[in-house]
C-alpha cells in the first residue's frame, strides 16, 4: 500500500512556481530518497506535501486520503513528522522541552516510551536533555531535531537534509539511525540528501530532482550506478 | 557575524530629490485640509489661511523622509542624534507645557494642536530607536566579541536574579503580605503599594501574550478598559456586587480578546502592534461616544466597593447591616478599606503569577513559547498556531479584566480618560523592562517605573522622558530585556539547579 501518493503536483512562491507537475510515490515500509541540485525544488516539495506552500495543481494522499487542501497541523496529525530544512529546532527551550514539543500530538501515556526510545537511539540527548537546544552542537541540533520529529509516532517521516554540515562519522551515524529507525519502528521515511552516495546507498528507492521536475527515479542501487547521476552528483562527492 | 564592512554608497542627490517630492505631497494635502480654513463669518472672514501649520508639516515631512532614507542607506548615526535630540527637545516642552502653564518655549512647538505634536514626538522616538538599532548592528559586527561577552555577562546576570527569585521571592512575597502593618506605612505609601501591585499583575497579564507567546499586544489598556467598564456597568444596573462581577469581567475581557484575535493573530510583528494599538483607542473612543450606555466623557461614578463576605468597609451602615468593623467589634478606620484593596489585589496578582507558572509548564503554554521561537517549525509538529495564539491572547485578556474591574471598585469612578495609550505603553514597558517572560523583572520593573516617580513626585513630570531613554537603553544594550532569561519547565532531581545555563558558551 503507499503511504505517500504525489500527483501532478505544481507549488510556488508568489510569482515564482517551483514544482511544475511531480509525482512522487513512497510506499509502506519503504526508504526513499530525494536528490537533486541546489534550487531544484526538493525542499519546497517537502514543504508542499505538509500544506505550505500550498498545491496550486495536483493532489497529495496520504494513507489513502486526500490532503491536498488540509492545514499543516491537520496534515501532521494524521500521522506525518517532518524535520525541516535548516533543523529549526526551539533555541532557547531546553533539549527535553523540544521532544516535548515533538509530543503534542501523541496521548500522555506514550510518552515515557517514546522518549526512551529516542534516548536509546541518541544517548547524547539524554545526557544533554536539561540544556539549552541553541548551545547544542550541530550534529547534536541534528539529532535532536530528528528525535523530536520521532517523539510524534508518525507512521512517515520526512528529512530535509539530515546529513548537512556533519562530520564523515556522524553521517553516518545519522544514517545508521535512520535505518533502524525504518527496519525496527517501521517508519516509513522519505529523505532529501546532498550526500546522494550515501543516501542512494541507505535508501531503497530513489527520486532524481532538476528545475521542479521529477527526471529520473530507480532503486537507489541501480541509481549508483548511472552514468548520469555519477557525473552530476557522485564524482567528487565521494 | 557576518562582518560586512562595506559601506554601501549613498545617493544624496536622489534622497534630497525624494524628500523633496514627499514634502510637496504634504504641502498639496495640508493646503487645502489645514491651511485653509472656513470659519463662522459672523466672527471674521470667512476664510483663514494658516500657512505656518502647513510650512511645519512640510519640513518635518521632508526631515524625516531625508532620515529614513539615511537609515535605509546604512548611515544611522546622524539620524540617532538629531532625532533623539528633537525627540528629547519636544517632550520635554510637551511635558513642561503640560505641567506648567507653560509660558515661552510653548511657543517652539511645531503645530498648535498638542494631539499632533504629541504624534510627531513619539514618532521623532520610534525613528531614533529605529536608528540606534541599525546603529547597534552595524557596530556590533565590527565588535562581536565584545558585544558577545556583554551578552554573557547579562545572561549570567540575568540567570543569577532567576537563582536568587527562588529564595528572593518568597522574601518579597512575605513583605508584601505584611507591607499594610510595617510601621512607618500611611494611607500615602498604601495607595502607592496597591498602584504598584495593580501594575505588577497587569505586567503579569501582559507578559502571557508578549513575554510568552511573542505577540506584541500594544492595546493591552483595552481589556482593562472592558473589565472596569463590565463591572461598573453590571454593578450600576443589576446592582450587583464586586465579587459575584469579577468572573464576568474576566470573561467579557477574555471574550474581547477572541473577538480581536480571531481576525488578527495572522498578522506578525509590526502589524499585529499596529492593529492592537488601533484597537485600543477604538474601545477608548467607543466608550467616550456611546453617551447613552456608558456616560461617555462624564465616566461612571457611584461603582460599589467590595466587601468581605458581604461586609462593607463603611462607618455607618444601613440599618440592621453590619459592616466589618462592627462584626468584629472594631474602632471604625477609614485606613481598613485601603488595607482590604491592598489584599484583594495582591490576591489577584499572585492568582496571576502562579496560573502563568503553572501554565507553563503544560502543554499550551509550551506551545505558546515554543510559536515565539519558530512558528514553521511548530506547525510541522501539529501545533494549531492561530488557536494557540488566541488562548494566549484571550488569557492575558482575562487577567487585564480582572485588573480592570479592580481599577473600578477602587475608584469607585471610571472614565474613558483612564484608559489611554500611555497606559498601555507603561505596562508594556514594565514587561520588556523586566526581560521579557520573567516574572520577577515584572516586579522590579513596575517598581522601578511606578513606584519610584510616585514616590518622587516631583520627578513624575520628567517620567515619560526617562522612560523614552530607557526604552532606546534597552532596545540598544539588552533588545530582550534587562533580566531576560528562561527558566526551564522541566528540571529534574538530578541536576544541580543552574548548571545548564551557567556555561551556555559550553559547546561540544
Ligand atoms: N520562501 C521562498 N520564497 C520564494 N522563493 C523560494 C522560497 N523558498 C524557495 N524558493 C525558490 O524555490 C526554488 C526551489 O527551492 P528549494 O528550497 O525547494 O530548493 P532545494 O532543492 O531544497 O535546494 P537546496 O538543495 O539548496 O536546499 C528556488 O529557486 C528558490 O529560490
Ligand atoms: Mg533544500
Amino acid at each position: 500500500m503507499s503511504v505517500l501518493r504525489v500527483e501532478n503536483l505544481h507549488a510556488g512562491y508568489g510569482h515564482i512556481e517551483a514544482l511544475h507537475g511531480v509525482d512522487v510515490e513512497v510506499a509502506e515500509g519503504e526508504i526513499v530518497a530525494l536528490i537533486g541540485a541546489n534550487g531544484a525544488g526538493k525542499s519546497t516539495l517537502l514543504m508542499s506535501i505538509c500544506g505550505n506552500p500550498r498545491a496550486r495543481q495536483g493532489r497529495i494522499e496520504f494513507l489513502g486520503e486526500d490532503i491536498t487542501r488540509l492545514p499543516t497541523h491537520a496534515i501532521v496529525r494524521r500521522g506525518l513528522a517532518q524535520s525541516p530544512e535548516g533543523r529549526r529546532i526551539f533555541p532557547f527551550m531546553t533539549v527535553l522541552e523540544n521532544l516535548q514539543m515533538g509530543a503534542v500530538t501523541t496521548q500522555v501515556q506514550h510518552f515515557d516510551e517514546d522518549l526512551e526510545r529516542v534516548f536509546t537511539l541518541y544517548p547524547i540527548l539524554r545526557e544533554r536533555r536539561q540544556q539549552r537546544a541553541g548551545t547544542l552542537s550541530g550534529g547534536e541540533q541534528q539529532m535532536l531535531a530528528i528525535g523530536r520529529a520521532l517523539m510524534s509516532r508518525p507512521r512517515l517521516l520526512l528529512l530535509d537534509e539530515p546529513s548537512l554540515g556533519l562530520a564523515p562519522l556522524l553521517v553516518r551515524q545519522i544514517f545508521s539511525v535512520i535505518r533502524e529507525i525504518n527496519e525496527r519502528d517501521r517508519v516509513t521515511v522519505f529523505l532529501v540528501e546532498q550526500n546522494a552516495y550515501h543516501a542512494l546507498r541507505l535508501a531503497h528507492r530513489g527520486y532524481v530532482m532538476a528545475n521542479g521536475k521529477i527526471v529520473l527515479s530507480g532503486e537507489g542501487r541501480e541509481l549508483l550506478e548511472n552514468e548520469e547521476i555519477r557525473k552530476a552528483y557522485l564524482e567528487g562527492g565521494r | 557575524m557576518h562582518a560586512n564592512h562595506a559601506r554601501t554608497p549613498f545617493d544624496l542627490g536622489a534622497a534630497l530629490k525624494d524628500a523633496g517630492l514627499v514634502a510637496g505631497i504634504v504641502v498639496l494635502l495640508t493646503v487645502a485640509l489645514v491651511g485653509a480654513r472656513v470659519q463662522d463669518i459672523s466672527s471674521g472672514p470667512p476664510v483663514v489661511f494658516r500657512f505656518d501649520d502647513v510650512i511645519a508639516a512640510a519640513l518635518l515631512a521632508f526631515v524625516g523622509r531625508f532620515a529614513i532614507a539615511l537609515l535605509r542607506g546604512g548611515r544611522p548615526r546622524p539620524v540617532l542624534i538629531a532625532a533623539l535630540a528633537f525627540a528629547l527637545g519636544l517632550s520635554a516642552i510637551l511635558v513642561h507645557g503640560v505641567t506648567s502653564a507653560g509660558p515661552g518655549l510653548t511657543r517652539l512647538l511645531p503645530f498648535a494642536s498638542p494631539v499632533i505634536n504629541w504624534v510627531i514626538a513619539i514618532a521623532a522616538w520610534i525613528l531614533s530607536a529605529r536608528a540606534a538599532w541599525l546603529q547597534w548592528h552595524a557596530t556590533s559586527t565590527l565588535d562581536a566579541e565584545a558585544r558577545e561577552a556583554r551578552e554573557a555577562r547579562m545572561d549570567r546576570l540575568g540567570a543569577m536574579v532567576q537563582t536568587w527569585a527562588r529564595f528572593f521571592g518568597p522574601l518579597l512575597l512575605g513583605v508584601a503580605v505584611v507591607l499594610p502593618f510595617l510601621p512607618g506605612i500611611d494611607r500615602r505609601l498604601l495607595d502607592i503599594a496597591i498602584l504598584v501591585v495593580t501594575y505588577i499583575m497587569l505586567g503579569w497579564g501582559l507578559n502571557i501574550v508578549v513575554g510568552l507567546a511573542g505577540l506584541l499586544d500594544l492595546g493591552y489598556v483595552a481589556f482593562y478598559a472592558v473589565g472596569a467598564y463590565s463591572y461598573a456597568l453590571l454593578a450600576l444596573y443589576f446592582d450587583l456586587g464586586f465579587w459575584t462581577c469579577l468572573p464576568f469581567a474576566g470573561i467579557m475581557a477574555a471574550f474581547a480578546g477572541i473577538l480581536l484575535g480571531f481576525p488578527v493573530l495572522r498578522l506578525r510583528g509590526d502589524y499585529l502592534a499596529i492593529v492592537t494599538l488601533g484597537f485600543g483607542e477604538m474601545i477608548r473612543i467607543i466608550l467616550l461616544n456611546w453617551y447613552t450606555f456608558t456616560n461617555g466623557p462624564d465616566g461612571l461614578s457611584g461603582i460599589p466597593r467590595p466587601t468581605l463576605f458581604g461586609l462593607p468597609f463603611t462607618a455607618n451602615p444601613p440599618e440592621g447591616q453590619a459592616s466589618f468593623h462592627s462584626f468584629f467589634g472594631l474602632e471604625y478606620s477609614p485606613l481598613d478599606r485601603i488595607v482590604f484593596l491592598y489584599y484583594v489585589i495582591l490576591g489577584l496578582a499572585l492568582v496571576t503569577n502562579l496560573f502563568t507558572l503553572r501554565i507553563r509548564k503544560l502543554p499550551v503554554g509550551r506551545a505558546w513559547e515554543a510559536l515565539r521561537e519558530d512558528e514553521i517549525a511548530c506547525r510541522s509538529l501539529g501545533v494549531h498556531p492561530r488557536n494557540t495564539k488566541l488562548t494566549a491572547f484571550a488569557i492575558g485578556a482575562m487577567f487585564g479584566g480582572f485588573g480592570g474591574s479592580f481599577f473600578a471598585t477602587r475608584q469607585g469612578f471610571v472614565s474613558p480618560e483612564s484608559f489611554t495609550f500611555i497606559e498601555s505603553a507603561m505596562i508594556l514597558a514594565i514587561v520588556v523592562l523586566g526581560g521579557m517572560g520573567s516574572q520577577i523583572g515584572v516586579v522590579f520593573a513596575a517598581i522601578l517605573l511606578i513606584g519610584l516617580p510616585e514616590v518622587f513626585r516631583e520627578l513624575n513630570q520628567y517620567r515619560m522622558l526617562a522612560f523614552g531613554l530607557a526604552m532606546v537603553a534597552i532596545m540598544v544594550w539588552r533588545p530582550r530585556g534587562l533580566l531576560a532569561h528562561r527558566e526551564p519547565t522541566v528540571r529534574l532531581a538530578d541536576h544541580a539547579p543552574g548548571a545548564a545555563d551557567a556555561a551556555p558558551e559550553m559547546r561540544t
